[in-house]
């Protein structure tokens, strides 16, 4: 089943672009990566999604509603985790999530606690004097103290220090596990590698490319590294693409039958050799070429 | 409506709701202490303002007000009071979405399951009950005032409760004319000129209409409205301007509604 559907969805701000003609839909229970570089229109699908402006034509629903008839009640099963944080500068911490628990049905005291054990936030310091990556932490705990059944997190990871990340991602997989769909939007694509299924990349407020992570990475390319005293131009073959040197290494991306890649590298002599994986990044740069 | 935002924006206005109402009550206050000293000089003070030029007489709304009587004494310094009064409502009404707007908070509410109609009405009650306790405490100032510095004089309980009691709809005008104009535009970094424009501008045109006599400024400024020289005169409001601000008030309210629900928040990154 679908949780999120988008179909043809298109925002202006006046004449400048936020995003056009967007159309995909995430599956339930899945980790789907938003990627794209900053203006990309990450920010406006979201805030799309939670109805925080409306659409200039398109339709997109959550949980087979529309979202700009039944926001309320879509929302009621949704946490956002905003890429910039901003909360009642005079409250404490605990004053800021009771308010924001009041909203939702049920008793969130004990989830609370639990949440801000594991993110190691104090609770009684006034949210004016917190940290960046403070102010984050509030921020993911507020986005999850009512057990959405789906998450927005848009750029989660900003102001969190290494380990900090590491914590806020086992439980993102832990709500995850539990059944939580997660919409993660990101340019940091590490992170999206880490933790995505499925990964939509958006350029310029079009979607370019959806697809599973894993094809994404294997069935495209391989990255080959070789020392050698040879001439690059031996690799210039069909499926090269990236041919670079440096330092006497060569290095390219190659698509296509491996074996034709390999007899081209045993025909020189060769100090060392490498085929790895690309990263998401740099295949990433691909589509931006 | 929901309780909790109620209740947190109650809570938000509290200390303003102080500071407006010990203005207003010292304005009274020092303002009716004089009043003693100022009728015992009645004849003397009388022929000082004959000598005034009759616009400036005019400018302070003089020309309609016996200073010499109480209710009279008392209206001139109510003018003052309703300058403040009208910054005041102007301000909750003009603040009302858009500090949230220019703090960059406003996502939080709104992505709650909470509607938009839902949000504005909580809010709208909150600053309504905040403007309603603020005009219960000045009109009880007032009383006390009048009561306490009166001396000899008699009073018209009747006309001073009609004086009072047009603060309501007042500040019902400024709030949701306030209410409106933040949700025409598009983001209010500070609110306070805005309240300040609003309430010296209608003053000035009231002041502007008392001078040129023009009677289609009146409209134009809920001073004329409710200028406290003609309630003490006739006894009684305006009804047709009475009905044009609750017409108006409507109107304003209605269209903010119309308006936040199709408004876009601007992404505070």
């Amino acid at each position: 089943m679908n949780i999120i559907e988008v179909q043809n969805l298109t925002k202006y701000y006046g004449k400048s672009r936020g995003i056009e003609d967007l159309s995909f839909s995430v599956r339930e229970g899945e980790i789907f990566g938003f990627i794209g570089p900053n203006g990309a229109g990450k920010s406006t699908t979201i805030r799309l999604l939670l109805s925080l402006i409306h659409p200039t034509s398109g339709q997109a629903s959550i949980f087979g509603k529309d979202v700009t008839k039944k926001g309320p009640e879509i929302r009621s099963q949704i946490g956002y985790l905003p890429s910039e944080v901003f909360y009642y500068d005079h409250m404490h911490v605990g004053e800021l999530l009771n308010y924001s628990a009041s909203f939702y049905p049920g008793d969130h005291r004990l989830r609370i606690k639990y949440l801000a054990e594991v993110m190691e936030l104090e609770m009684n310091r006034k949210i004016r004097d917190l940290s960046y990556g403070n102010k984050k932490k509030v921020g993911i705990v507020q986005g999850l103290l009512h057990n959405p059944t789906l998450l927005f997190l848009d750029e989660p990871t900003s102001g969190l220090d290494p380990l900090m990340q590491r914590k806020f991602f086992d439980l993102i997989r832990e709500e995850n596990k539990k059944g939580v769909t997660v919409f993660f939007s990101s340019h940091f694509l590490g992170e999206v590698q880490r933790l995505c299924d499925r990964v939509g990349i958006i350029r310029e407020g079009r979607m370019v490319e959806i697809s599973d992570i894993r094809t994404l990475q294997t069935n495209n390319y391989k990255k080959i590294r070789v020392l050698s005293q040879h001439s690059p131009a031996n690799f210039e073959i069909p499926g090269v693409n990236n041919l670079q040197q440096e330092d006497g290494w060569t290095q390219f991306f190659y698509s296509g039958d491996i074996n034709q890649v390999l007899q081209r590298v045993s025909d020189v002599t060769i100090e060392d050799l490498s085929i790895e994986e690309p990263t998401l990044e740099e295949i990433f740069m691909h589509y931006y070429e | 409506m929901n309780k909790a935002i109620y209740r947190y924006e109650l809570r938000q206005r509290w200390s303003s709701v102080g500071v407006w109402f010990a203005s207003l009550a010292g304005l009274v206050l020092i303002f009716m202490s004089l009043f003693s000293s100022f009728s015992s000089d009645m004849a003397a003070m009388n022929q000082m303002l004959e000598k005034f030029p009759p616009e400036f007489k005019a400018v302070f709304g003089l020309t309609a007000l016996d200073l010499a009587t109480l209710e009279g004494y008392f209206a001139f310094c109510f003018i003052f009071c309703q300058l403040c009064l009208a910054i005041q409502a102007a301000n909750y009404g003009l603040s009302l979405i858009s500090v949230e707007e220019s703090e960059l908070t406003a996502d939080f509410l709104l992505t709650r399951p909470l509607s938009r109609p839902t949000i504005l009405t909580s809010k709208l009650l909150a600053a309504l009950t905040s403007l309603f306790v603020t005009q219960v405490l000045f009109w009880g100032a007032s009383l006390a005032s009048i009561v306490l510095f009166k001396g000899d004089a008699q009073y018209d309980l009747h006309a001073i409760a009609l004086i009072l009691g047009s603060t309501v709809i007042f500040q019902l005008l400024f709030f949701s004319v306030g209410l409106l104009i933040s949700l025409l535009v598009r983001r209010m970094h500070s609110v306070t000129p805005w309240s300040l424009g609003l309430a010296f501008g209608t003053y000035v045109i009231s002041a502007f209409s008392g001078i040129l006599g023009d009677a289609k400024l009146e409209y134009l400024s809920p001073f004329k409205h409710f200028e406290p020289g003609k309630i003490i005169r006739n006894m009684q409001y305006d009804t047709r301007l009475v009905l044009l601000d609750a017409a108006l008030i409507i109107l304003a309210v209605g269209v903010s509604y119309w308006l936040y629900q199709k408004r876009d928040i601007a992404s505070p990154s």
